[in-house]
């Protein structure tokens, strides 16, 4: 297998070491109609302190990517291969491992790369990640709160359980100090009365409270990288300029990393330092905000920006438009997965081999081969029954 | 900005492989029935019960005897087990018996009588039945070919020298066609007002539902020891088993009833019933076309689970003597025989029927749940 | 297409209005306890006047809870509402009362006045081929003869840029975008007069939503239809509008011809909202403004005008006194006090408006 170029170390902030780095991430659900590649050779960089916006329409595979990250991948879902390069807290002694002692693969020493495709998803070393190095705001703060409890005994309790983020030496955290650590976070979070809001149940909560009472439950344990899966989505435009310019605010005071996806593409715009475009389980765009939106490479992400009415776009005019539509997930298009929608497809190069993700121009890379002939080798790893499946659609 | 001006697009993909082409025009009984064929044991259940009804619509084609035929003589003689092969070469046979009285106890007690055999052939010429009620015929499935050599009891017989397997065929029908009757009449209930209730609300919803949590509070059992004990005694034994149904189903439909108006409430909401209303379509196309299609297969795969619920039922009411009576036969008056310690100590096969009743209530159970999990290809 | 003159009566002159809501009020009783004892109203919506001319497109916009989609229930008569009048020029010239209608008065004016729906996935039955979804409208209208009404279903599918063999196929067969052009083929049956399109892009995908944004546009150039556009997305609003109508909490609070409103709103809420939008440019920062609090309850709103909680220019008198729709410039409508003295900004004036 060639070396896989380092996409992106240009554009990291003060050139540091990325905080993940997902490498030819494949993700695939086998089911009894066929095999879903979800995520199908995806790379990308996530620097610290970087705001990384991964866009895309249903089915791109961005949710189940940072699924993957997490490793909640929901069966029959599995990640079938790549690496999730992940490097560990190093400042703060690593309570988590003091606390579990011994893991499956070996003692994770601080500030260490881990490759969190390898752990075992319900391992502790993976349980110590989860939640107290890279957390998850999800699309439905609603889902995500028990409504039998109080929000500020769920966050008490997510604080008393990676207590020694707060706390790495001396006396053991006590619940009334969680409390006050509660109470900080939802003024940083910008809800009014938190002493208040602290005994409220989810369901008493407005769309918006509810979504940043969610936004302090992922911030309880000081996360490294935050993974906003499309927080704004379920909520109105008015509410989504909050929560935006509240997450913008905290980004700057607490320099989190933050992997932002969605699909809206003003979101991204307002929100992303650098973007990552997918399509159908592929990368296909890569680079700085301004660029993407001001100098996009791939075919698909040109075609995207100038087929969205705009609110500073003119009325009542025919928009340039990506024809036919999102083809059924049993039903990948060999190739390049956009060739078929592609008005720049080139008859016989783009149905027949898979662009692989190169340097385009200074910052940004792209997957097509208007820019390089560098296809993807044929030996990549597959899932059993999705060889099966090319090999029949050669023959036929 | 060249396709400003462009006509719609036509809005096709690659043209559709035969595969796609196949399930883009599969109705949805089609895709229930791709879903159904994967459930191996909801299908081996569904051979079993064609098995059973082809049983209910001609008992008589599969008895040996004249179920009603008594002879105190040859009470409990035990399972004569059927041999296919005779020295290696097909020629169907049962052993004979012979009854000794056992001097202390005073009992007939059976023993295989050594080398007499009883010959037995498939479509042999028996007592004459009329098949479906009408057509005169005497041919069975089995039977002893040679009456003078004796008869053969498959499953024995009982303490009045009655043949257990050919009862067993009778009862079968009795049983299984409560079961279904019954569930059918709940389920025309059942519709009708949930249907009521759910699509039209307000006072008649109202109505209803009390109706159907008093008929929920009451303690069934009591309930059919009263209705049954009402019956009067001189009814003939169709009268009864008539009776037996409706008072199953008169309590038995308000589960489905509940379910049907659930059903309604959350269709009247679809997108697609408003869609039918704004097209001006009437009430009447709207459940009919719309709505009762939708949850049919849920009703159908509900029933299908109702049904071994009636037959427990009916087996229960005939068993406790309360239900089907003889001389009508059914699998709860069958096991009536068996209800006392002393004769299933002594002619444990008596309880044959309950085993009957055992595998007919699993494949219900086993198809409902297959036929559950495949009736809605689009969830 | 047959022509408008098959539906009866001439071709008015582009203008005339078509339909006419006033003062239209839609509550929802609060029950409470065993007696179910009316303890309140959830007034969805509010004294909502408005007028939609033939051939134009009206939006209604707003957030979620502000009484929009039970405006266009109310218009589509899939609810009886409370108070008000929805006067509806019909084919024939008559002007019809459609509040004041039954069931069975109805059903001869359904065909005139269509739907098109958010989810493309539950508009349509999926028991039934596309051909039976698309053509009902026509067999319960009275088109009885199954070869006419292939005919016109072909003719239908071709119209919104679907292949006529796809007629035997079932809904489960199709993609969201064609979907969303399946359920546009069905509302077009009967010759509507008057589309509802209740959110019609905002669940299909991003590169999806301008094929669908280009064939409602290209519809009803070429149908002359009048659209009652109800949507969240500011963007989308101004794209396919000719004019916008914003609600709050049930009310109506402006009005005007979309360059108008887009280039200097006259109400503080309605400039919230544009400033709102993400703006897909990472040049043109937003988010300056950013509208504090939430919406009120229409079950509870504050007294005065229900904005002012949450208004930077509010005023003693907002607090107490609530304001009334007036026109504050020619066809410009709002429901604000200050009105005429607050210098709201809008977004992109400069670029031409079709």
């Amino acid at each position: 297998m060639p070396p896989i170029p380092m996409v992106d170390t240009v554009t990291a902030p003060n050139g540091g070491e990325p905080l993940l780095s997902v490498r030819e991430l494949r993700v695939a659900f086998v089911m009894d109609e066929g095999v879903v590649r979800a995520v199908d050779g995806a790379s990308f960089d996530v620097f610290p302190g970087q705001v990384l916006g991964i866009v895309g329409e249903s089915g791109c595979g961005k949710s189940v990517t940072m699924k993957a990250v997490l490793q909640i991948v929901e069966p029959p879902g599995r990640i079938v291969s790549g690496e999730i390069l992940f490097r560990r807290r190093g400042s703060t002694p690593d309570a988590a491992s003091h606390a579990t002692g011994k893991i499956a693969t070996g003692e994770i020493a601080t500030g260490e790369i881990v490759d969190l495709a390898r752990l075992d998803p319900r391992g502790p070393a993976m349980r110590a990640i989860r939640g107290a190095e890279i957390a998850l705001i999800p699309q439905e703060p609603m889902a995500a709160f028990s409504p039998v409890h109080t929000v500020g005994d769920q966050i008490v309790e997510a604080i008393m359980l990676h207590r020694r983020q707060w706390r790495p030496e001396g006396p053991r955290l006590r619940r009334r100090e969680a409390r006050d650590i509660t109470a900080g976070l939802f003024r940083d979070v910008g809800i009014s009365m938190p002493d208040e809001r602290l005994d409220a149940y989810s369901w008493q909560l407005s769309g918006g409270l509810r979504q940043r009472a969610m936004i302090a439950m992922a911030l309880s344990c000081r996360p490294r990288l935050l993974i906003a899966d499309e927080p704004t989505t379920a909520i109105d435009v008015t509410t989504q300029a909050q929560v935006l310019d509240l997450l913008r605010g905290l980004q700057a005071k607490y320099r989190t990393a933050i992997v932002f996806i969605t699909h809206d593409l003003g979101v991204i715009a307002q929100i992303a330092h650098h973007v990552v475009v997918m399509y159908l389980g592929r990368v296909m765009e890569q680079g700085p905000v301004d660029d993407i939106f001001h100098a996009p490479k791939h075919p698909y992400t040109r075609a995207l920006l100038r087929s969205i009415p705009s609110l500073r776009s003119p009325s009542r005019v025919k928009l340039p438009i990506i024809s036919g539509s999102l083809p059924h997930p049993f039903n990948r298009p060999s190739g390049c997965p956009f060739h078929p929608r592609c008005a720049d497809a080139v008859p016989g190069v783009c149905g027949r081999r898979v662009p692989s993700l190169q340097p385009v121009g200074e910052r940004q890379s792209a997957s097509c081969f208007l820019y390089h002939d560098v296809a993807e080798p044929h030996d990549v790893p597959q899932p059993h029954r999705a060889d099966e499946r090319r090999q029949g659609e050669k023959t036929s | 900005m060249a396709d400003v001006a462009a006509p719609p697009t036509v809005d096709v993909g690659a043209a559709p492989s035969a595969a796609e082409e196949r399930v883009s025009v599969a109705s949805n009984w089609t895709l229930v029935w791709w879903r159904l064929r994967k459930h191996r044991l909801a299908l081996a259940s569904a051979v079993v019960l064609i098995l059973f009804y082809a049983v209910v619509l001609c008992p008589d084609f599969f008895s040996t005897q004249d179920p009603e035929l008594t002879e105190a003589r040859l009470a409990f003689i035990p399972v004569q087990r059927l041999h296919v092969f005779d020295g290696g070469r097909w020629s169907p046979w049962v052993p004979a018996v012979v009854g000794k009285r056992n001097p202390t106890t005073l009992r007939m007690e059976w023993a295989a009588d050594p080398g007499r055999k009883v010959p037995v052939g498939f479509f042999v010429r028996g007592h004459s039945y009329r098949l479906f009620g009408v057509m005169p015929a005497n041919v069975h499935l089995m039977g002893a070919t040679n009456l003078a050599a004796g008869r053969a009891y498959l499953l024995g017989t009982d303490r009045l020298g009655r043949d257990q397997w050919s009862r067993l065929m009778h009862g079968t029908q009795t049983s299984m066609t409560i079961g279904l009757v019954a569930v059918t009449l709940s389920v025309l209930l059942g519709v009708v007002l949930g249907g009521v209730s759910g699509y039209f609300g307000g006072l008649a919803d109202a109505i209803i539902q009390r109706l159907i949590e008093l008929l929920q509070s009451l303690p069934t059992i009591p309930i059919w020891l009263a209705l049954t004990a009402a019956l009067p005694r001189d009814w003939t034994p169709q009268q009864v088993f008539l009776a037996i149904t409706v008072i199953l189903s008169l309590v038995g439909w308000t589960a489905l009833g509940r379910e049907v108006r659930g059903r309604f409430l959350a269709l009247r909401e679809e997108d697609f019933v408003l869609a039918a209303e704004l097209a001006g379509c009437s009430r009447a196309r709207i459940i009919g076309r719309h709505m009762v299609p939708t949850f049919l297969s849920h009703i159908i795969a509900t029933s299908t689970l109702a049904i071994p619920v009636m037959i427990i039922n009916e087996t229960s009411l005939s068993f406790l003597g309360l239900g089907i009576r003889p001389p009508a036969i059914s699998w709860g008056v069958l096991l009536q025989e068996a209800q006392n310690l002393q004769t299933v100590a002594l002619a444990p096969w008596l309880l044959i029927p309950g085993l009957l009743v055992i595998v007919a209530v699993l494949a219900f159970n086993l198809l409902g749940d297959g036929l559950r999990d495949a009736a809605d290809p689009y969830g | 297409m047959t022509s408008r003159a098959s539906t009866g009566g001439t071709i008015p002159p582009v203008g005339a209005p078509l339909l006419e809501v006033r003062r239209l009020r839609k509550f929802f009783p609060i029950h409470k306890g065993f007696a179910r004892r009316v303890v309140g109203h959830v007034r969805a919506v509010d004294d909502v006047s408005f007028v939609i001319h033939e051939g134009e497109t009206l939006g209604l916009v707003g957030e979620s809870g502000c009484g929009k989609t039970t405006t266009s229930r109310c218009v589509l008569r899939a609810m009886a509402p409370t108070s008000g009048e929805i006067l509806f020029r019909a084919a024939d010239g008559r002007v019809v009362d459609l509040a004041s209608l039954s069931r069975h008065e109805l059903r001869p004016l359904r065909p005139q006045i269509q739907m098109v729906f958010q989810d493309p996935f539950g508009s349509l039955n999926p028991r039934m081929t596309l051909f039976d979804n698309v053509g009902e409208p026509l067999l319960v209208n009275g088109v009885r003869n199954r070869r006419s009404r292939m005919d016109r279903v072909a003719e239908l599918l071709r119209l919104v840029g679907l292949r006529p063999e796809f007629m035997h196929r079932f809904p489960h067969a199709f993609s969201g975008g064609q979907r969303q052009r399946i359920g546009i083929a069905r509302a077009l049956a009967t010759e509507p007069r008057l589309v509802v399109a209740d959110e019609p892009v905002s669940a299909l995908d991003v590169s999806v939503q301008a094929q669908v944004l280009n064939l409602l546009l290209e519809l009803q150039e070429r149908l002359h239809l009048t659209y009652l556009f109800v949507a969240h997305d500011l963007s989308v609003v101004k794209h396919v509008c000719d004019r916008v109508a914003v609600m709050y909490v049930g009310q109506l609070v402006e009005t005007a011809p979309t360059a108008a409103i887009f280039s200097r709103p006259r109400h503080p809420y309605t400039a919230a909202l544009m400033r709102a939008v993400p703006v897909p440019d990472p040049r043109v920062p937003s988010g300056d403004v950013v509208l504090k609090g939430d919406v009120p309850s229409p079950a509870n709103p504050p007294a005065g005008c229900y904005f002012h909680p949450r208004c930077p220019f509010a005023v003693e008198r907002c607090r107490l006194e609530p304001p009334a729709l007036r026109e504050v410039a020619p066809d410009h409508f709002a429901r604000c006090h200050l009105a005429d003295e607050l210098e709201l900004d809008g977004v992109g004036t400069g670029e031409a408006v079709g």
